[in-house]
C-alpha cells in the first residue's frame, strides 16, 4: 500500500518535536518513505513546521540525494571519481545502464530501478564504487554490475548484495558492510589503542581553560586542511558571549580521493565522541551534533548504537565527566552536497537550510549553529584531541615537524599497490609515503584532493606539513599514463556540479575554466587562453565567498604550474589573428540546422 | 572625541559602528560599484562586485563591516580588473542582449559594464538555454537575464512579507523559482509589490509598460551609474 503522504510529513514532523530547524530530517525522512519530495509533501511539511514552502522547495532542490519528483524504489548512484574512473567506471556505469535499459540519470519505466552518477563516496581504495540505496558496493566490474540487478530483480533487497563482510566493524551486526577498512600503516597518535572513558575523565580532572591550555601546548592544528590552531578557535567561542553553545564534528567527508574519516568513524568512533565531549567541556557547550555525510548513512546505527553505550556508561548525560557538566550528541545526516564541509554551509544545513555558506563576519564561534557560539571541528582533529587528554601534550608533539605537530592521516588512492589509509608523521617527503603505498610509477600527485595542489615529480622531495605541501589528507597518485590536464578537467567537471552558485566567481569561474580546458584539450587553444586561466583563478581566489570558489580553480593553476609544458604542446597561436577557437561552421549550426527545416535557401 | 573613521583610499573617512565599508564609502561621497546590494535589504554579498581590500583581506564591502583605522583599498588596478572581470562573468553567463532589451538605460548591469569600460566581453558567452516565464497577467520574469542577486527574493520576503520567490538548484542550475509551484501566476506575486521594482536587470518585468520612458530619456542614458546615488 503507498503510505499516505500527509501521514507520511505527519509523522516525520512529529518525530523532530515540529521544530522548523529540523527540516533536513523531515525532507530526508519523507524522501526515504515516498522516494522524493513532491509538490503536495512540500504543501503538508509548510502546514506542520510553518516553514515556507520557498524555503522547503530551495531546500530539496539543492541537495543531490532529494528529490521533488519521486524516484524509484531502487537508487543505483555509480561514484564517478577520477579514481574510479582510473578503475574502470565506464565500463560498470556502461554495465549498469544495458543491463537496466535506461541511461544514466534516467529511470526504468516500472518505475524499480534509477541510476545516477554521483560525486566521490569515500571509497576510492576500493574503487569503482556504487551505491544501492544507502549500500555501499565496492570493487564493481561490468559482470558485477550486471550481478548486482540482477540480484536486485530477483529478491529486492539491497543488503544481500553484500556477500562478505569487511574487516573490523564494517562486520559489526549495525553495519554489515562489504566495505574494507585497509589500515595500511596505524601510527602512534590517532589510530593507536583505545582507552575508552580515560580521556574524558582525565579532561574533567582539568579545568576547562587547562584543557584548553594542553590542546594549545600540543600545538594542535585543524585537520581538515585550513590548518587553524583548534586552542584558538576553542578559546574564541569560550570567551564569546552566549548560555547555550554547540560543538560541531565536520563528518561530510567530501574530498574526492578522502576516505580516512570512514575509517576513523568506523574503528574509532569513541575517540571522536571523546573528542567532541573534551570540546564541548572546554568551551561550555552542552550539546554536540555530528554531521554525518549521507554517504556514510551505512554508518548510521553503528554510530547511534555507540553513543547510546557511551550515555549508559556515563561518558555521555548529565553529570558527566563529573557533577554539574552534561553534554550530549545528536547526529545530522547530510543529504549529498560536498560544499557543507565548509563550516559555516554545514551550520546551515543543520539549521535545515539549503548547503548556503554564510557572510563573515560573524564567525561560528561568535555566532554558529542556532546563532550560538559554535566550533566546528573534523573527525579526525576530535581524534587528536582525545589522544593529547590521553597521553599529554609532549607525547604529541615530539612527533611531527615544528609547525606541524602530531601526525597526518593521508587516505592514498589511485595508481598504487597498497591504496588505504596510512598516519604518517607530519614532515614525511612524499617520495617515502609514495615508497611506502607503493606509487612507484608515480608521475602527478594530487596532494589535499581538487581543492589541494597537483604536484609533479620536481615536488616529491617536498615534505607533507602545513608549511609545506598542506594537505586534508587526501593523497591521489597518478602514474605515467595519465594526462594531466584530463583530470583537471575531471576535478572541474567536479567543482561545477557542487559549487553552491552562490557567488559570481565560483559559479561562473568553474565553469568557465572546466570550458576552457575542453578547448584546449580539444586542440584549439591559443596561450592567450592560458593567461586567462590564471586570471579567472585570481579572481577567484580573492573575490569568492568561501573556501570552495577559493581553491576551486587549483586543478588548472596548479597543473598549470607543475605540467605546463603538456599544456603548451596543445595550445598554437592562431593565424592571421583569427581566434583558434572559434568554429565558424559550430558556430552557425543552428541557423543551419533551422534553414534546413524550413527550407530556406541562401 | 571624534567619530570613529577607516582609512578609505588614502582618505580619512567616517563611519557609524555597525556601518558596512560599502555605507560608510557611500555617505563619504564614495561610490562602490556593486549589483546585489540595495539599501533597506539584508546585505547579501553574492555579486562579489563591491570587493575591497581591508586590511589586507579581499572582502565583499556590502557585507563587512567597518572598523576603526581599518585600511580600505578599493580604487587599485588590480581591484578594477577584479571587478571587471566578475562583471564580464555575470554577461557571458546569461543571455543579455542590451539592443533588445527594455531595461536598457534602466539596467544597472548595463550601466555598470559602461562606467567599468567594459566593451566586448574577453570570455567566452555561454548562451545557455533559459526559460521565460510569462505565465502571470502582469509580471514577467526572463531567466536569461537574471543574475541571482536575489533581490527579488529579499524584498518579496522581507518587504512585501510574501513568499513568492525562491532559490533553487545549485551551481550553474541556480536560478529564481515561484517558491509554490512551477509557474509565477501560481506564486502569490502582485504587480504592486515592491519586489516587482527590486530587479537591478531586466530579468523581472512590468508588462505593458516597457517603454513607457523612451529610450535617450532613461537614467543611465545621461550620466553613469553611482553618480546620482553620491550627490545626493
Amino acid at each position: 500500500m503507498t503510505p499516505s503522504v500527509d501521514g507520511v510529513v505527519r509523522e516525520a514532523c512529529h518525530s523532530v518535536g515540529h521544530d522548523p530547524t529540523r527540516l533536513m530530517d523531515v525532507a530526508r525522512a519523507v524522501q526515504a518513505r515516498l522516494g522524493g519530495v513532491p509538490a503536495t509533501a512540500i504543501d503538508a511539511i509548510h502546514d506542520q513546521l510553518h516553514v515556507s514552502r520557498g524555503q522547503v522547495r530551495s531546500l530539496v532542490s539543492f541537495y543531490a540525494f532529494l528529490d521533488e519528483q519521486p524516484g524509484a524504489r531502487h537508487v543505483i548512484r555509480v561514484c564517478d571519481d577520477v579514481v574510479d574512473r582510473l578503475a574502470g567506471y565506464d565500463r560498470v556505469a556502461r554495465a549498469f545502464s544495458d543491463e537496466l535499459g535506461i541511461p544514466l540519470g534516467g529511470t526504468t519505466a516500472d518505475g524499480t530501478f534509477s541510476l545516477q552518477r554521483t560525486a566521490c563516496i569515500g571509497m576510492s581504495d576500493q574503487a569503482p564504487a556504487a551505491l544501492v540505496g544507502d549500500v555501499v558496493v565496492t570493487d564493481l566490474s561490468a559482470e558485477r554490475a550486471r550481478q548486482v540487478v540482477a540480484e536486485l530483480r530477483a529478491h529486492g533487497d539491497p543488503q544481500r548484495l553484500v556477500k562478505r563482510l569487511g574487516d573490523g566493524n564494517n562486520a559489526h551486526p549495525l553495519v554489515r558492510a562489504m566495505v574494507r577498512n585497509n589500515i595500511r600503516q596505524a601510527g602512534p597518535i590517532v589510530m593507536s589503542e583505545q582507552k575508552r572513558g580515560e580521556a574524558v575523565r582525565k579532561a574533567a580532572a582539568l579545568s576547562p581553560v587547562e584543557v584548553i591550555r594542553a590542546v594549545k601546548t600540543a600545538r594542535l592544528r585543524g585537520r581538515g586542511g585550513a590548518g587553524f590552531p583548534t586552542g584558538i578557535k576553542w578559546e574564541m567561542a569560550r570567551a564569546a558571549p552566549g548560555a547555550r553553545k554547540f560543538v560541531l564534528c565536520n563528518a561530510d567527508e567530501g574530498e574526492p580521493g578522502t576516505f580516512k574519516d570512514r575509517v576513523l568513524l568506523t574503528e574509532w568512533p569513541d575517540r571522536v565522541f571523546a573528542g567532541m565531549t573534551i570540546a564541548g567541556y572546554a568551551i561550555g557547550a552542552r550539546e554536540g551534533v555530528l554531521y554525518l555525510r549521507a554517504e556514510y548513512a551505512y554508518l548510521r546505527a553503528f554510530l547511534e548504537d555507540v553513543l547510546a553505550r557511551r550515555r549508559s556508561d556515563g561518558l555521555l548525560g548529565r553529570d558527566v565527566p563529573r557533577r554539574g557538566f552534561e553534554f550530549d550528541i545528536r547526529i545530522q545526516m547530510g543529504a549529498g552536497a560536498y560544499v557543507c564541509g565548509e563550516e559555516s554551509a554545514l551550520i546551515e544545513s543543520c539549521e535545515g537550510r539549503r548547503g548556503d555558506p554564510r557572510n563573515r563576519p560573524p564567525f561560528p564561534a561568535q555566532r554558529g549553529y542556532l546563532g550560538c557560539p559554535t566550533v566546528v571541528n573534523n573527525v579526525e582533529t576530535l581524534c587528536c584531541v582525545t589522544r593529547i587528554l590521553e597521553s599529554g601534550s609532549a607525547a604529541f608533539s615530539e612527533l611531527g615537524s615544528r609547525q606541524s605537530a602530531g601526525t597526518k592521516l593521508l587516505s592514498i588512492s589511485g595508481d598504487v599497490s597498497r591504496p588505504g589509509v596510512y598516519e604518517v608523521p607530519f614532515g614525511t617527503p612524499i617520495q617515502d609515503v609514495l615508497a611506502l603505498c607503493g606509487g612507484r610509477d608515480a608521475t602527478a600527485l594530487q596532494v589535499g584532493g581538487p581543492s589541494g595542489r597537483m604536484v609533479g615529480p620536481a615536488d616529491f622531495e617536498r615534505t607533507i606539513c602545513y608549511d609545506d605541501v598542506a594537505t586534508g589528507g587526501a593523497l591521489v597518485v597518478f602514474d605515467s599514463s595519465r594526462n594531466p590536464l584530463q583530470i583537471a578537467h575531471a576535478y572541474m567537471e567536479f567543482f561545477e556540479d557542487e559549487s553552491c552558485g552562490y557567488c559570481t566567481p565560483c559559479r561562473v569561474g568553474n565553469v568557465l575554466l572546466r570550458r576552457g580546458l575542453e578547448k584546449v584539450l580539444a586542440g584549439r587553444g591559443e596561450p592567450a587562453d592560458l593567461e586567462q586561466f590564471e586570471q579567472i583563478a585570481k579572481t577567484m581566489k580573492a573575490s569568492s565567498r568561501c573556501g570552495l570558489g577559493q581553491t576551486s580553480f587549483n586543478p588548472v593553476l596548479t597543473s598549470l604550474q607543475s605540467f605546463r609544458y603538456q599544456y603548451e604542446t596543445l595550445v598554437k597561436e592562431a593565424p592571421g589573428g583569427r581566434r583558434r577557437g572559434f568554429d565558424l561552421d559550430d558556430a552557425t549550426a543552428e541557423a543551419t540546422r533551422l534553414r534546413a527545416a524550413e527550407g530556406v535557401r541562401s | 572625541m571624534s567619530e570613529p573613521c577607516i582609512i578609505f583610499d588614502g582618505r580619512e573617512i567616517p563611519f557609524v559602528p555597525g556601518q558596512t565599508i560599502l555605507q560608510a564609502a557611500e555617505d563619504a561621497g564614495a561610490w562602490i560599484p556593486r549589483l546585489c546590494h540595495k539599501p533597506g535589504l539584508e546585505p547579501y554579498g553574492s555579486c562579489r562586485v563591491c570587493v575591497v581590500r581591508a586590511n589586507g583581506r579581499t572582502v565583499s564591502s556590502c557585507t563587512f563591516p567597518a572598523s576603526l583605522g581599518m585600511v580600505v583599498e578599493c580604487d587599485t588596478p588590480d581591484l578594477l580588473a577584479m571587478r571587471k572581470l566578475i562583471v564580464e562573468m555575470l554577461f557571458v553567463e546569461g543571455n543579455h542582449f542590451c539592443m533588445s532589451c527594455e531595461k536598457s538605460g534602466h539596467c544597472e548591469l548595463q550601466a555598470l559594464g559602461y562606467r567599468l569600460g567594459i566593451t566586448a566581453p574577453q570570455l567566452e558567452y555561454q548562451f545557455p538555454r533559459r526559460q521565460v516565464d510569462a505565465s502571470h497577467p502582469d509580471v514577467l520574469i526572463d531567466h536569461n537575464r537574471c543574475i541571482l542577486c536575489t533581490r527579488c527574493v529579499r524584498t518579496s520576503r522581507d518587504l512585501d512579507g510574501k513568499d513568492v520567490f525562491a532559490v533553487v538548484g545549485r551551481g550553474p542550475h541556480r536560478r529564481i523559482a515561484a517558491s509554490a509551484g512551477t509557474r509565477l501566476r501560481d506564486s502569490g506575486a502582485d504587480v504592486s509589490d515592491r519586489a516587482v521594482d527590486a530587479c537591478p536587470v531586466g530579468a523581472l518585468l512590468r508588462k505593458r509598460v516597457g517603454f513607457s520612458v523612451p529610450v535617450g530619456l532613461r537614467p543611465y542614458d545621461a550620466v553613469p551609474i553611482g553618480s546620482q546615488e553620491v550627490a545626493r
